[in-house]
């Protein structure tokens, strides 16, 4: 089971010794002559303003509080949908049982997403 | 596949070189077609009909300077395009090629691509964020905001095709495509789930950032988004990352739902040639057909690239909330239902 993963690992490892070698590359083999001004953040042609780590709309950690509830759904769907009709060959009955659980699960994320929608949290 | 590993590594190092080349290919493939749409030549003075010309750049890229500004964080700095290029290049490798040709077979290999895509946001966030510019950081922020919105989409449209045919091998599902005779291509899950089809498609074009969901890099607002401070060939690899990613995002569209590596009507075909069957001859027409298919993809990436203009930050979100979601949403319980139906009054097999 775990043998099958051994190919993607060598596969990770390749990958990234192809990153590493185009980045060392880009470090020794360009020429190097760095000023003040060539290494000050891009603004336009203007002296940077202020600092970029600033506070940032509250908007894009509502995305985020609201995907992560989404994306864990998603991932407890998956193991239903793999053997939700293995379900339904053995027996019709049990997969219509299998449905309505799954059913009242998927109810209330919905309603929470309308929710969400009617409170305006997704509005920009 | 049952290979000794120092094979496996031998073709998981030729799959990493064909996607280094087939992203220049493509590079060029770009230009000429934006140029015919534009109706001007496009590259045409590198070698015959231009064709060197991105391999020119790769040359140009690597031997420029490379700049590192003095209010970032070198480490991360560095990290994001390595991360970037990393992730793109091992997710090729999952894709099945041919019957019994494939790199990385596990039981979950249509959710390791879902996965793997998601560590992409990490390297556009981590880029935008570790640059210290006021650019970089909102086409950082923007990008994984609009990433992480669409990935749900993409799952429930993943979720369709696992529904269908109960396995997320990536090679059970292209098998599952396979119709009986005549019937040929209608195996094909775009057929099966239309919609789901639709959405995986759109949102594909959403995680790989191109147009016209292309507001991380908005040239006109942000200048460059999250790569405005990389210069050379740490440029250079967020280029390459994002060619590879939609090369391989239209391998992963072909897989999931247009047969894979399937030929069309394979089925008759090969009762018509028994000869065929099991033979090198099969394996090669099979990545023809993967390849083919691909081609057409991301033909369909650059042509709409060129053709439609870019949505408002607001449109993208309500699109992938208010609409990509419920759809996708809907879609999925309304094949739960079809299937206990079908099972309830007892139709087909």
């Amino acid at each position: 089971m775990l043998a099958s993963f051994i190919p993607l690992f060598l596969q990770i490892l390749m990958a990234a010794g192809l990153a590493y070698t185009l980045l060392i590359a880009a470090k020794k083999l360009g020429p190097k002559r760095p000023n003040a001004v060539k290494t000050m953040a891009y603004e336009s042609g203007m002296d940077p303003v202020g600092t970029a780590r600033d506070r940032y709309s509250v908007k894009f950690y509502l995305v985020a509080m609201i995907f992560i509830v989404f994306d864990v759904e998603v991932v407890f769907l998956y193991p239903w949908a793999v053997t939700f009709r293995e379900f339904l060959t053995r027996s019709p009955q049990l997969g219509l049982f299998v449905l309505g659980v799954v059913g009242v699960f998927l109810a209330v994320l919905t309603l929470g997403l309308v929710y969400d929608i009617k409170k305006g949290g997704l509005e920009f | 596949m049952d290979l000794p590993l120092y094979w496996v590594a031998l073709i998981g190092f030729a799959i990493i070189n064909f996607f280094l080349v087939s992203a220049s290919v493509l590079v060029y493939y770009e230009r000429k077609v934006s140029g015919w749409i534009q109706n001007r030549p496009g590259p045409n003075r590198v070698g015959p009909w231009g064709f060197l010309q991105p391999f020119a750049d790769v040359a140009k890229l690597i031997f420029k300077e490379d700049i590192s500004p003095t209010a970032s964080s070198p480490f991360i700095h560095s990290l994001a395009p390595v991360l970037m290029v990393t992730i793109a290049m091992t997710t090729a490798a999952l894709i099945p090629f041919a019957r019994g040709f494939v790199i990385v077979d596990t039981e979950v290999s249509a959710l390791l691509v879902l996965a793997l895509t998601s560590i992409a946001v990490y390297g556009v966030t981590l880029a935008g964020w570790s640059s210290n510019s006021k650019f970089s950081l909102l086409g950082g922020l923007r990008s994984s905001a609009q990433m992480i919105s669409y990935e749900l989409a993409m799952g429930l449209s993943v979720l369709t095709v696992v529904l269908i045919t109960g396995s997320l091998r990536l090679v059970d599902i292209v098998e599952y495509q396979n119709g009986p005779g005549a019937w040929g291509i209608l195996g094909w899950n775009v057929f099966r789930a239309p919609i789901a089809a639709l959405i995986f498609i759109v949102t594909a074009f959403a995680e790989t950032n191109r147009a016209p969901f292309d507001l991380p890099e908005a040239e006109q607002e942000l200048v460059g988004g999250y790569h405005t401070e990389y210069s050379g060939m740490k440029f250079g690899m967020f280029f390459l990352a994002e060619y590879v990613n939609f090369f391989v995002a239209s391998f992963v569209i072909v897989t999931l739902f247009f047969g894979g590596y399937l030929l069309p009507w394979e089925d008759a075909l090969l009762s018509a040639l028994p000869g065929l069957k099991d033979s090198v001859l099969l394996g090669v027409l099979q990545v023809l057909s993967l390849l083919l298919k691909a081609a057409f993809f991301a033909f369909v990436f650059i042509w709409v690239r060129w053709t439609l203009p870019r949505f408002k930050y607001q449109q993208l979100m309500t699109l992938g909330w208010k609409m990509l979601l419920p759809i996708a949403l809907a879609n999925v319980v309304l094949y739960a239902l079809f299937f206990t139906f079908k099972a309830l009054l007892g139709w087909g097999g």
